[in-house]
């Protein structure tokens, strides 16, 4: 154990640190829940790229900076205290992009990967269906196959990005006679892809941050299959498994947040009920734990572990202390916390408001919280399976 | 940076854990509260054999000269078994504070014979009413006002018995004479050894807090496989998984600040307070969740005295209140948090460069 940065670890801090500084637009972009801010992030993401920060996980050879893992946590560090933009292409860089690395041929790599890099393909997941939610072995969307292409009919729905992205990845079952897990395939499609219909769904706070995907005759060749025919539950697993494990959220997101909130917290200190101070030290306190979680586990990888169900730990933490965080938030700001920050009594609301909405979905989506407690309790403990 | 322990360190962790379950079990306990002193010289004579009391010591006192890091890894299994025998007393707190009191004479007496199990040690600090173990200490360090340290042995002292619900747990209220013989060190360097010895000793029970807790986690799990209600293992149902899994979740991230905080306190960091309280609040959570779940898994049968979910249940509830409250913990990082100064104590994120 040595808890002190190396040199080279300062070095890439300094860098990262200097570069985001000269470089972060100094106003908030609008959101990407809409095409202009959608394409304001999209011309970030390729700023990024252009200094080589888009992917800084990733290998060398597809355009990375090839960082590890401790690395890139440091990374992370120095982006959410630049406040930098939200990362429009979070889906391939941390979901897609690996998963193409593990399964994909080589032209698929050499087909994907760079667009992705540069931003010229920004990818939405289309994993869930109405009928299949957290159960989703229960997909009915169907790749029939004919000559050298997939027909796609069925509909995914809560596609993250889709209102505005390029390109969807998803499951579907490509075996008419198969059940659950078997005879899904891993199929990427072209959002613009004739017979494909997207319908924006307004969220709770009336943006449309994901889509329903409907699926009508959609033709794409076969050469879109990653990974095997029929062995696409496998494949997408691995790509949850990136999603719940390490990279989905990482800790600076939340130590930024505490931050924020302890400032809050400072500057009401005098209006709020005392009971809210050990709120916000809990708050930080877990957003510290968080992190040193994930040194921890990241220092494990680079010593050659695995983490499998442990993944669900994670999970569970960040999302329910995101959700604490921002209910913190809005009781320091007590009755003003309703408005809207143009509201002329709105005060330091800022995007409290925003934030609270968007954490109330944490402990839903990349598996339930339910789900991630059963893998805990079934996988790690070896508790038995329901009705044994 | 790697917040990884050495293999070296993790097979001495697991070797310890070993022979403390072997040797420490719930019927040696049980029969331990028959026996006048509720404490076994012979383990303690063993564990001195391993090292285990003088593993702060320095070498040329035949101490392992090792630090507050690899010391966590042992009280971690001490939990985990729930030993009754000082060792968080001796080889945390009264060890180093001989070690850096900086009195020759007194180091030259006691520490080869603390050291080598011969003798035993405790220490009184203010912020408990009690002092554990008071009755087979040799040495004892008593807090005296808010600077001063003094050093007496057992025939200077009048004991008077606390006893407490864990009959394992020997607590005890001590009368004795302060004086300028018995006074070890004062002022700044007294306040600064008494706020490390505090340290040391929230740090030692945070990871004696996460060993017990981890272990009612595994007798919860091993309790909802085996035990049938409508025909199926209680631990299939929802209901139970969830409890036990979110138990799990608490200890897991109060297992990486543990780290952190012996680190802190090894090297004597700017936020080794901080990152004790923290450690000690995310372990009391833990642990305090995990007697309440452990229990609720039982049942009926969890809330008798024949089963032995009790003994770490009420050793649960006896550290997590001793060397600082949850509250006390919280007040000591609120006021690293609300004070004067702009930048906060967070690991890695928004550090120097």
């Amino acid at each position: 154990m040595d808890l002190v940065y190396t040199e080279k670890e300062q070095n890439f801090r300094r860098e990262v640190r200097t570069w985001l500084e000269a470089n972060v637009p100094t106003e908030r972009l609008p959101t990407f829940d809409r095409r202009e801010g959608f394409e304001a992030h999209r011309a970030w993401e390729q700023k990024l790229n252009a200094g080589g920060y888009a992917m800084v996980s990733w290998p060398r050879e597809f355009g990375g900076l090839g960082v590890n893992l401790l690395e890139w946590l440091i990374f992370e560090e120095e982006y959410w205290r630049a406040a930098a933009p939200l990362r429009v292409n979070q889906n391939g860089i941390f979901l897609l992009g690996p998963t193409l690395m593990e399964f994909g041929t080589d032209e698929q790599k050499a087909r994907f990967l760079p667009r992705m890099a540069a931003s010229e393909d920004i990818w939405a997941q289309a994993w869930s269906e109405p009928g299949a939610g957290s159960d989703m072995a229960a997909i009915r969307s169907t790749g029939r196959i004919e000559g050298d292409e997939f027909v796609l009919n069925g509909q995914k729905t809560w596609s993250t990005r889709a209102g505005f992205a390029d390109w969807g990845f998803g499951i579907f079952r490509t075996d008419p006679d198969s059940t659950r897990h078997k005879g899904l395939t891993f199929i990427l499609f072209p959002l613009d892809a004739e017979g494909i219909t997207v319908r924006p769904i307004a969220q709770l706070d009336g943006e449309t941050g994901f889509a329903e995907i409907f699926f009508d005759e959609v033709r794409v060749p076969l050469w879109n299959q990653l990974g095997d025919l029929g062995g696409g539950w496998g494949v997408a697993m691995a790509t949850a498994g990136f999603e719940r494990g390490l990279m989905l959220r990482s800790p600076a997101r939340f130590q930024a947040t505490a931050k924020r909130l302890v400032h809050l917290y400072r500057a009401h200190a005098d209006e709020v009920d005392p009971a809210v101070q050990d709120k916000v030290i809990d708050a930080w306190t877990r957003a510290e734990a968080y992190c040193l979680n994930t040194y921890r586990t990241a220092s494990l990888i680079e010593d050659g572990g695995k983490i499998g169900a442990e993944a669900s730990l994670n999970k569970i933490f960040w999302s329910e202390l995101d959700v604490e965080m921002h209910e913190t938030a809005l009781s320091i700001l007590a009755a003003r916390a309703e408005l809207l920050p143009v509201a002329s009594e709105a005060g330091d609301v800022g995007g409290w408001l925003d934030g609270f909405y968007f954490s109330l979905a944490g402990p839903i989506y990349a598996g339930t919280n339910e789900i991630q407690r059963n893998v805990i309790a079934e996988r790690l403990l070896g508790l038995p399976r329901a009705g044994k | 940076m790697n917040f990884l322990y050495s293999e070296d360190q993790r097979s001495f962790q697991e070797s310890i854990g070993a022979f403390l379950s072997q040797e420490c079990t719930p019927e040696t306990i049980r029969a331990s509260w028959e026996t006048e002193t509720a404490r076994s010289p012979q383990l303690w004579a063993k564990l001195a054999e391993m090292g285990i009391p003088g593993m702060l010591a320095p070498e040329e006192s035949g101490g392992l000269g090792l630090s507050e890091m690899e010391l966590v890894l042992p009280l971690e299994e001490t939990g985990r078994v729930a030993l009754a025998e000082p060792i968080l007393e001796t080889a945390a707190l009264a060890v180093p504070l001989l070690r850096d009191c900086g009195n020759a004479a007194l180091q030259a007496k006691w520490m080869s014979r603390l050291v080598s199990g011969e003798a035993v040690a405790t220490v009184g600090l203010a912020i408990n009413p009690v002092i554990s173990d008071a009755h087979i200490a040799d040495l004892i360090f008593l807090q005296h006002g808010d600077d001063e340290i003094h050093a007496v042995e057992k025939d200077q002292v009048t004991l008077t018995a606390q006893p407490a619900t864990d009959p394992s747990r020997k607590l005890f209220t001590v009368a004795w004479s302060p004086s300028a013989d018995s006074c070890l060190v004062a002022g700044e360097q007294g306040k600064e050894l008494l706020a490390a010895t505090l340290d040391r000793a929230a740090l030692g029970i945070s990871a004696q807090l996460v060993g017990a807790a981890q272990q009612l986690v595994d007798i919860a799990v091993d309790y909802a496989k085996d035990r049938q209600q409508f025909g199926v293992a209680i631990g299939s149902f929802q209901a139970v998984k969830h409890m036990i899994a979110s138990v799990q979740v608490a200890i897991e991230f109060a297992r990486a600040p543990l780290a952190r905080a012996a680190w802190s306190v090894a090297h004597a960091t700017s936020t080794r307070a901080t990152d004790v309280s923290q450690a000690k609040l995310l372990a009391s959570e833990a642990a305090l969740q995990a007697a309440r779940v452990a229990l609720q898994v039982h049942g009926g049968i969890g809330y008798t005295w024949e089963v032995h979910l009790h003994i770490w249940m009420k050793r649960i509830w006896a550290l997590e209140a001793s060397f600082g409250t949850r509250a006390w913990h919280r007040r000591r990082i609120g006021a690293a948090l609300f004070g004067e100064s702009v930048s906060l104590p967070s690991f890695g994120f928004d550090s120097e460069v």
